[in-house]
């Protein structure tokens, strides 16, 4: 009886297997390698850069940024992608603006809230309704800032800054540092998506969806779900910038969805889903925020003067460099298993 | 519930969608640890009718028993929670996962709520192991070869304890020895017990590993035999709905079994083409004034042949002359340059587009001669338009309707229109006739033949093989992917056609053939 | 071959209206709707008719128009272009620092006239870009052309040094803020621009084309049209479409704010054109009914306005409105 793993050891099958791994090694370690290197070139060439206020500073102000991200890449590892994001974390800060008279932890739950609810109202209209994604979730853009100005009466609302509030605009929060709160709430979602059938199911709906739902996956409810993840943590991430900013503010959080997005296609989730890294959002937010950072520094310099707009444009780059890596991965892919003639 | 009852069996089954009669009463019986074939042509109502037992259709009449009890599955889940397993012929797996996963996605086992990756592994490696197969499982599936994807497909299947597994085209993708390996595989799932039905066209695997089979025709179950003893010839000709020994009448189609003009002029020379795994090294000719025949059974390659002729998809071998010349198409717009059409044997999916009316596809290949800097003229289409409608007598309410609200024939008249418009010195036809009522079918047949003798070269492929004889100059043979036969108008006849499509290019088919017809016939 | 379509297994509860109110709905529902806001705002609306409030009207719809025309095509292919509100504000900002800068500031008439040809150029060959990123990369189109939406606000940005561009330059303002015979100049434009497309789309090679790319690729490539260039054609088409629309905004405004030129431009374009009746899913196409939904969103907003309801409230009914296009829209498709 013929032991058919020996066909795949066999002549070329073994080069592709090699080369798949390594280059996948390479597309999952790459951006942790190219953090590595930035926070080395940083420490040597600036005096300041490797000190714990630079770091917090530089966590900190990316913690909005890292929430959002652990949401969008549960939503983009299933194929979708969520642009309402932004308008919705201001939409929460209002929120939380105006819960902050109940205590800080009224106006944190209230906010949560507020994103949990247009969450589920984003994954109803896309899993039922049968809405593409991206309209959808760009009209929820539309509608979010919208109702944050019917909330907010169209003025900002300040936050009743209790003590507790104080510590936010520090980065402290309850007395703990915000990245504590960062790492434990991607420790959370690693664990979900690596330990939890849901996680399984969410990656597998993005890999193929057709198979999955024959599979019997309640494709529906785990898309619900994803962008109710998604506002949840946006919301969450609009106290933290009502906290921030002391005030709840409409005009905030304009365009967070597309660094969320840049961070997390940087950090190894396809754009068309199917396969990701949790921890690989967040590397993908400390490396966009790391290069801010160091741009900052080289302003600083005067070697260059680079502005705040030149960071959508870096962003911009960096997303087109990893759509254009990962569209040859997964043609490449396609062609090994021949799927597609190798053909033009 | 007696062992010896049919495992599954389907009685009087009928269904039929919107403007399609897809089964007529179809019967399928299936033994207990029998390995069963199930075969037709395209169309025969083999899909439909798994889709009705596994699930995902229903039916509008008729009775399926399934270990004893009635059945009317709702959904392919439900199929599959109550033992009945559907490998496809795409791998309906998720190729990012890990093969672990695939084979347990939606029952990974569990720790305390938390996925237990060790366990999920090592049921998989076992799994696996039953099936001759060892390898990492924490690999991606796309990592591996198709044959390996379709034994973690098989794995997954088994894994349900399913007492019936389905399994539609397997062998499409494998090549020999991997096809082997899947064979052993089988017969341990008889040997424990589990029925398999096979569906395929290879008719050497067929024989190799399938007690009996269940043919189709038509959306009828046609007959149901034992594999050995069945003659290849007859298991073809009933597939194809021939009797062995019929004598060839004329004029079951409008086929004047006359003789065409054929001219030397040599239109068209493919040679040694090569593709994928599908085409290997076929060749065909054709010239001005004749109509070739591509005969072959499903999967031979004939549409494949006529795509790499167009320019379609691209050849990784093989040398093609147009006149005389050498050419390459990169596209179907050379080929059309170079005076050649093409009519694809899916009309919805590559011939038709939909919301357009029957004027704007008719025109659509001719709009640069109907043009006049880049503004098409209406009344040239119009003329055209009017002038096909007529001609070929197609039903439409008019030139604006929607062609997606024709009828078949219509539809396929045309898609025809596009062509002719052109003035092409070749035209490929790849199934005309499909799906077309028989009025429409007697036209178009008509006109091809009209063609003909005006001096236009024809490429036909067709499954009916009646059209296929008595419209064809010459017949050639198609037998996996490669060209074994070319048949001239005098050697044309059923027997020696089947005989061929039958048994390949194995020496003295003919002299098998007629061996076998005169066993049918008690003379030997 | 037993391939298992999901559209037969899964449980579509969908509501689908009658036959009949669904063809009268595809054929009159846009013109429908817009007279009956109309009327609404003639009855309502105070000053609604009068020249000036009509020029304001207008003058506001004229580019969304104008870039819903582009996006009409590039969705009829079968894809969609989310950086044109990006594009307008490049176009913008780099039309207004060639004719602020200086070396052109003291010849106004070759300033504007480079401002116009320089950044039209540039942002055609961007919208190349974008189809160059489908047609060889084989990238979706969403995100192909999210890479634009991300960068291009930044890159015109970048080009106005993160300033507000003020400047009084009559030539160039002309575009947004003059009159020929009295009709506001970007609306001759926009007139201009539906009718060269509507046309295109009616009686070219290439409007053919572009509906056949959309409605059955495979087959139109089978019947020998290049659909490559079809789709490089219809993204550099909306590049520049936007690029012209963004003339137009600096021009009202007198300013380039990088920051707010075709904010949401694409959303509005999308709007138009799905209420407009052209399906997303590519293969029809109505430039008309482009104009018409355009005024509809338009007008919608504008009579929330005038009947004091909030800004943000409008936003949220504009946001509902273009769902229910689009979910009506799937419905018709039956």
């Amino acid at each position: 009886m013929a032991d058919i793993s020996t066909t795949k050891v066999s002549g070329s099958n073994r080069l592709a297997t090699g080369w798949t791994r390594s280059k996948s090694t390479l597309q999952r370690q790459g951006p942790l390698i190219a953090l590595v290197i930035l926070v080395l070139f940083g420490a040597f060439r600036y005096d300041n850069f490797f000190s714990t206020y630079n770091f917090l500073t530089v966590v900190s102000y990316n913690t909005t940024f890292g929430l959002i991200a652990l949401g969008m890449t549960f939503v983009m590892m299933t194929g979708g992608i969520d642009l309402s994001v932004g308008s919705l974390a201001a939409l929460c800060s209002v929120v939380a603006a105006l819960a902050s008279p109940f205590g800080l932890l009224a106006a944190i739950g209230a906010a949560a809230l507020a994103g949990l609810i247009v969450g589920l109202f984003n994954g109803w209209v896309i899993a039922w309704l049968r809405i593409p994604p991206f309209l959808a979730t760009l009209a929820m853009l539309l509608a979010a800032r919208g109702m944050a100005l019917v909330l907010a009466k169209d003025a900002t609302v300040s936050v009743n800054a209790t003590s507790d509030w104080a510590g936010l605009s520090q980065g402290i929060l309850f007395g703990i540092p915000l990245p504590v709160f960062l790492l434990l709430a991607y420790a959370i979602g690693s664990i979900v998506l690596n330990l939890t059938r849901f996680g399984r199911h969410v990656l597998a709906i993005g890999g193929n969806e057709e198979a999955a739902r024959l599979m019997g996956l309640p494709v529906e409810r785990i898309k619900l779900a994803v962008y109710a993840i998604s506002g949840v943590l946006a919301g969450l991430a609009g106290a933290l910038l009502a906290g921030q900013t002391f005030t709840g503010s409409t005009n905030e959080a304009v365009g967070w969805e597309l660094t969320a997005i840049a961070a997390v296609v940087v950090g190894g989730t396809l754009l068309t889903g199917g396969m990701g890294s949790v921890w690989g959002s967040l590397v993908g937010v400390l490396l966009l925020g790391l290069v801010f950072n160091i741009l900052d520094f080289e302003n600083g310099f005067g070697f260059i003067s680079l502005g705040v707009s030149w960071q959508s444009v870096i962003r911009g780059v960096f997303l087109l460099i990893v759509v254009l890596v990962q569209s040859r991965l997964t043609r490449a892919k396609k062609v090994r298993l021949g799927q597609e003639p190798s053909g033009p | 519930m007696n062992q010896s009852d049919p495992l599954l069996q389907m009685e009087h089954i009928s269904k039929a969608f919107p403007g399609v009669v897809a089964l007529v009463d179809a019967h399928l019986s299936v033994n207990r640890g029998e390995v069963h074939a199930l075969v037709g042509q395209n169309g025969a109502g083999k899909s439909t009718l798994i889709k009705i037992f596994t699930g995902a259709y229903r039916r509008d009449s008729g009775s399926i028993i399934f270990d004893g009890r009635a059945i009317d599955f709702q959904s392919p889940q439900q199929a599959q929670n109550n033992g009945i397993s559907t490998i496809y012929q795409e791998i309906n797996l998720v190729p990012f996962r890990s093969v672990a996963e695939n084979v347990f996605m939606t029952r990974e086992p569990r720790r305390w709520g938390f996925i237990d990756w060790r366990k999920m592994r090592a049921e998989t490696a076992t799994l696996l192991k039953r099936l001759s197969v060892s390898i990492d499982v924490t690999q991606p599936l796309m990592n591996y070869n198709i044959a390996i994807q379709q034994m973690v497909a098989i794995a997954r299947a088994i894994s349900f304890e399913s007492k019936l597994v389905v399994m539609d085209e397997p062998t499409s993708s494998l090549n020999e020895r991997e096809v082997e390996t899947l064979f052993t595989i089988i017969r341990q799932l008889k040997a424990d017990g589990v029925s398999v039905i096979f569906v395929g066209h290879r008719l050497d695997e067929l024989y190799a590993i399938c007690d009996r089979v269940t043919i189709m025709r038509d959306g009828r179950t046609v007959d149901v035999r034992e594999m050995k003893g069945l003659p290849k010839v007859e298991l073809v000709a009933k597939m194809l709905g021939k009797d062995l020994g019929e004598v060839r009448r004329h004029g079951q189609t409008s086929f004047e079994v006359g003789q065409h003009h054929v001219e030397q002029e040599v239109l068209l020379e493919a040679r040694g083409l090569r593709r994928g795994r599908v085409l290997q090294g076929a060749s065909v000719n054709v010239h001005a004034g004749e109509i070739v025949g591509l005969a072959g059974l499903l999967g031979s390659g004939r549409s494949e042949v006529a795509r790499a002729v167009f320019g379609a998809d691209p050849l990784e071998q093989g040398e093609v002359r147009v006149e005389g010349k050498q050419v390459h198409f990169h596209s179907p717009a050379d080929a059309i340059h170079a005076g050649i059409g093409f009519c694809p044997e899916d009309r919805k999916m590559d011939g038709i587009i939909p919301y357009l009316s029957v004027r704007e596809n008719l025109t659509l290949a001719a709009l640069p001669t109907l043009a006049r800097n880049g503004i098409v003229s209406r009344e040239k289409q119009q003329e055209i338009v009017d002038h096909f409608i007529r001609r070929l007598g197609i039903k439409t309410t008019g030139p604006e309707q929607k062609i997606r609200e024709l009828s078949g024939g219509n539809q396929q008249k045309v898609l025809l229109a596009r062509w002719l418009c052109l003035n092409p010195k070749l035209l490929i036809l790849d199934e005309p006739t499909r799906g077309i009522d028989v009025g429409a079918k007697a036209e178009i047949q008509a006109l091809i033949e009209e063609l003909a003798e005006k001096g236009l070269g024809v490429l036909m492929i067709s499954s009916e093989l009646e059209e296929l004889l008595e419209g064809s100059d010459r017949v050639v043979v198609l037998h996996d992917g490669q060209t074994v036969a070319s048949l001239d108008r005098q050697d044309i006849s059923l027997n020696a056609v089947l005989a061929v499509m039958a048994h390949g290019d194995d020496d003295n088919s003919l002299e098998t053939a007629n061996k076998e017809e005169d066993v049918q016939h008690g003379e030997a | 071959m037993a391939k298992l379509d999901p559209a037969t297994t899964t449980v579509a509860h969908r509501f689908v209206l009658p036959e009949r109110l669904r063809n009268f709905g595809q054929t009159y529902g846009g013109l429908t709707a817009l007279l009956l806001i109309i009327l609404y705002d003639i009855l309502f609306r105070p000053h609604f008719l009068q020249v000036q409030s009509l020029y304001n009207d207008l003058q506001e719809v004229a580019p969304i128009a104008i870039i819903a025309t582009g996006m009409t095509l590039v969705i009829a292919t079968g894809g969609i272009d989310l950086s044109v509100g990006s594009l307008m504000a490049f176009a913008g900002a780099m039309a207004a620092v060639i004719f602020l800068s200086p070396a052109l500031s003291n010849i106004p008439l070759l300033g504007n006239m480079l401002a116009l040809i320089i950044p039209l150029i540039v942002t055609g060959l961007l919208g190349l870009f974008n189809g160059f990123l489908i047609t060889r990369f084989r990238i979706q189109p969403i995100i192909a052309t999210l890479v634009l939406f991300i960068a291009g606000r930044g890159m015109a940005l970048v080009l106005s040094n993160d300033k507000l561009q003020d400047f009084n330059n009559p030539g160039f303002q002309f575009i947004g803020q003059g009159s020929v015979l009295g009709v506001p100049f970007q609306v001759i434009l926009m007139i201009i621009i539906v009718a060269v497309f509507a046309v295109i789309m009616r009686i070219t090679t290439f409007g053919r084309y572009v509906l056949a790319t959309g409605g059955n690729e495979a087959a139109a490539r089978l019947a020998g049209i290049p659909v490559n260039r079809v789709k490089l054609a219809v993204y550099t088409i909306s590049a520049l479409l936007a690029a012209l629309a963004g003339f137009i905004i600096i021009a009202i405004n007198s300013s380039s704010d990088a920051t707010r030129v075709g904010l949401n431009g694409e959303l509005d374009a999308i709007a138009a054109v799905a209420v407009g009746g052209t399906p997303l899913t590519g293969g029809q196409a109505s430039v008309p009914g482009t104009l018409i939904g355009a005024l509809i969103v338009y007008l919608i907003g504008a009579t929330l306005v005038s009947q004091n309801v909030s800004f943000g409230v409008a936003q949220i009914i504009k946001a509902a409105i273009i769902l229910l296009a689009v979910y009506f829209q799937r419905q018709r498709k039956g």
